[in-house]
């Protein structure tokens, strides 16, 4: 066995494999973020409150439907995705033509208003949620335990942050998407249903929140304010990737990921702030993000 | 608005402003806050329930029948020190409050305990759990109620050192409350001969812990120390069990762990975890009839530890005001409540040492499996009984300079 910084290789890997599987929640919700900014423009702001809805829907599905894990899987984002086209519906679709930092208000607003409605119903100090059976336990790597669980985590995030890269950027659907974006007035006129696609398109997106929301159930503690915890580091995840890139923020979200497990084994004290810190760092290099392209 | 009628309108403010104020010098009336989280992590085990509580005693102790006029106050300090201590200010100078009660967060409590002692006003901490308050940083206006830090490492650390977990790694909350519990059980664990391998300090509020339950793991250690609260224990015990800590033969130790925390975890999760609290809903009968009360305010949520001694510390300090039959002066109500014996249904009968401890009896608990739980909130089964006179730190060797000098 060899130590790199002092440190034994073996914990290290281990340190590194953490860190990706946090990643894969990072990627997973930027993603969610990146779709819909590249698409509609909209800043989400209520992202991590659909995040926190997932969760809920999950446990709610469980305690009064007896539904376990791998239905919510489905049903919850689905059921989240909805309340996201309604809100499309009623508020969004009407500030389309304004400035994106009257979408962000709206969002955030409702961001406040669906955790303090999640808050008085269900109280701060959040609900139980386990593991589903098939995934319990782990296995021994040699250098670190590995919990099923979190070995599915990566796995299951990475092909869905994939899938929707390559839904986007290399299907038909993707290219009317990415059209209409550009230039929404000659894709309606090809006879293709813009606005439909625009609010499907943020239901989408609130649906990758709360997939994300159903996969952080067993591990994390189902809270209203567990959203708020993490939308922030997402939020910065989406600046260092370049707003609006889909490949940007899942390569940005795992690489982060990792940076966040080193700097909890060297200097956990400062875990909460080095992603900020390399977001000013890119900020001052390249203003539009690692992957964006400069307006 | 014309010059007059801004004239008119400043006048008839003034008026007004000036007919409330005699109005409060004739009836005596006692202002109290209840200062908290009321939104994130530790408002479960303070925050609102703790509002509650300060009702129902102002509602037991019958002001109109000694006098007095209650009004109760509260606000959100977001476990920000500065937040909590502009509020603070902002109720002391411009709000008339006499006293502040509950005060969850260390490092919010110590910032307004120096406020309370620079203008002359009242504290009564229940939430915040720093031993701090009543050593090196005690002061002649705040009295700690429910637990501390050393209470807790005490109870819960030595009942595991002598128990066989002699070798220990820390997983610490980075702010006052985790430091000083940590410094705490350490002090236990070295006096009762078990080691300290290590320690990992995280930021407040984080969601994974996976990275230092690794970190943990892999130093070897039989105990690890859980020097965290509200959220943060909750999301390290549920991981921990994912990574087969305790399979590993690795004990855990919540060192402040509170029945909302255990009700987000499940039983399933939680069981066996070995917990210090100074007051548990299902004891006695003076207990679940204030539980019955505290819940119709509060349904699905069971009261803890700090909602008791904020009930507790309003009666014992409005029984003060009445007797001293003023609140003008914070020193003194302080002084009297010091003087004055202690009794209420929930703590029963007790006393409040120099420094400003609030003494009674700790519970060391185990939490029940989930077939062994019979209703809802069935959670702890009494393990030991820690006495007053051993619950809390000598008088001696906290360094309060109350006491020294």
């Amino acid at each position: 066995m060899f130590e790199i910084f002092g440190l034994p290789s073996q914990a290290l890997f281990g340190q590194l494999l953490l860190g990706l599987i946090n990643g894969s929640f990072y990627a997973l919700l930027s993603l969610g973020l990146a779709v819909i900014f590249g698409m509609l423009n909209i800043i989400n702001f209520s992202h991590g409150a659909q995040y926190m809805m997932g969760a809920f829907t999950a446990y709610l599905l469980l305690q009064y439907a007896g539904i376990g894990y791998w239905e919510s899987l489905v049903i919850a984002p689905i059921v989240v995705g909805a309340t996201g086209i309604l809100i499309e519906r009623l508020f969004l679709q009407h500030l389309r033509q304004l400035d994106p930092l009257y979408g962000l208000l709206l969002t955030f607003g409702l961001a406040l208003i669906i955790e303090g409605l999640f808050r008085n119903t269900y109280g701060s100090s959040g609900q139980p949620y386990q593991v589903p059976a098939t995934l319990q336990g782990g296995r021994n790597l040699g250098f670190m335990f590995l919990p099923n669980y979190r070995a599915w985590v990566i796995v299951f995030s990475l092909t869905v942050c994939l899938a929707t890269w390559f839904a986007i950027e290399r299907t038909r659907l993707g290219s009317y998407l990415r059209a209409a974006t550009e230039n929404p007035v000659l894709v309606r006129a090809f006879g293709i249903n813009v606005p439909r696609m625009v609010t499907l398109t943020y239901g989408f997106g609130v649906g990758l929140a709360a997939l994300a929301g159903v996969m952080a159930a067993p591990i994390y503690n189902v809270s209203p304010q567990m959203g708020s915890d993490l939308i922030i580091v997402v939020f910065a995840v989406v600046v260092i990737g370049g707003m609006g890139s889909i490949m940007g923020a899942i390569v940005t979200g795992f690489a982060l990921g990792l940076v966040e497990g080193l700097t909890k084994v060297f200097f956990p004290e400062a875990s909460n702030t080095v992603i900020f810190v390399i977001m000013a760092i890119v900020l001052l290099i390249r203003p539009a993000g690692l992957f964006g392209r400069a307006a | 608005m014309t010059i007059a009628g801004r004239v008119a309108f400043l006048a008839a403010v003034a008026l007004v402003c000036a007919g409330t104020a005699t109005a409060r010098a004739q009836e005596r009336t006692v202002k109290i806050g209840v200062l908290s989280d009321m939104s994130s992590l530790f408002s479960e085990n303070s925050g609102p329930g703790s509002l509650v509580a300060a009702r129902l005693a102002v509602e037991d102790f019958n002001p109109a029948a000694h006098g007095l006029k209650v009004e109760i106050v509260s606000a959100d300090h977001q476990n920000k020190a500065d937040i909590g201590a502009n509020i603070a200010r902002q109720w002391f100078d411009v709000d008339h409050v006499d006293a502040i009660v509950d005060m969850a967060t260390s490092s919010v409590a110590l910032a307004v305990s120096e406020l309370a002692r620079e203008k002359n006003k009242v504290l009564l901490v229940s939430a915040a759990a720093t031993s701090d308050l009543t050593g090196q940083k005690c002061s002649p206006n705040t009295i700690h109620w429910s637990y501390d830090t050393w209470m807790l490492a005490h109870s819960t650390g030595k009942a595991m050192v002598t128990t066989g977990g002699d070798t220990w790694f820390f997983i610490t909350a980075d702010y006052a409350f985790g430091q000083a519990l940590e410094r705490d059980t350490t002090a236990v664990i070295l006096a009762n001969g078990g080691k300290v391998l290590g320690s990992v300090r995280h930021p407040i509020n984080v969601n994974d812990f996976s990275s230092f339950l690794l970190q943990a793991q892999a130093s070897k250690a039989k105990v690890v120390g859980l020097a965290n609260a509200g959220g943060d224990t909750v999301n390290a015990i549920k991981q921990s069990a994912e990574f087969g800590l305790s399979k590993g033969g690795q004990q855990l130790a919540g060192l402040l762990v509170f029945i909302a925390d255990v009700n987000a975890l499940g039983l399933e999760a939680a069981q066996g975890l070995v917990l210090t609290a100074s007051w548990y809903w299902d004891m006695t009968e003076g207990n679940r009839a204030f539980t019955k009360r505290w819940r119709a305010e509060r349904p699905g949520r069971f009261p803890t530890m700090v909602h008791a001694g904020v009930y507790a510390s309003v009666i014992h300090y409005l029984k003060t005001v009445a007797a001293l039959k003023s609140d003008a002066d914070g020193r003194t109500v302080i002084a009297k409540m010091k003087e004055m014996p202690t009794e209420d249904p929930l703590f029963g009968k007790g006393f409040i040492r120099a420094d400003g401890r609030k003494i009674h009896d700790a519970y060391l608990f185990e939490v029940k499996r989930p077939d062994e739980s019979r209703y809802p909130g069935d959670y702890y089964k009494l393990r030991a009984i820690v006495p007053a006179a051993e619950a809390f730190r000598p008088l001696k060797d906290g360094g309060c300079p109350l006491v020294t000098n």
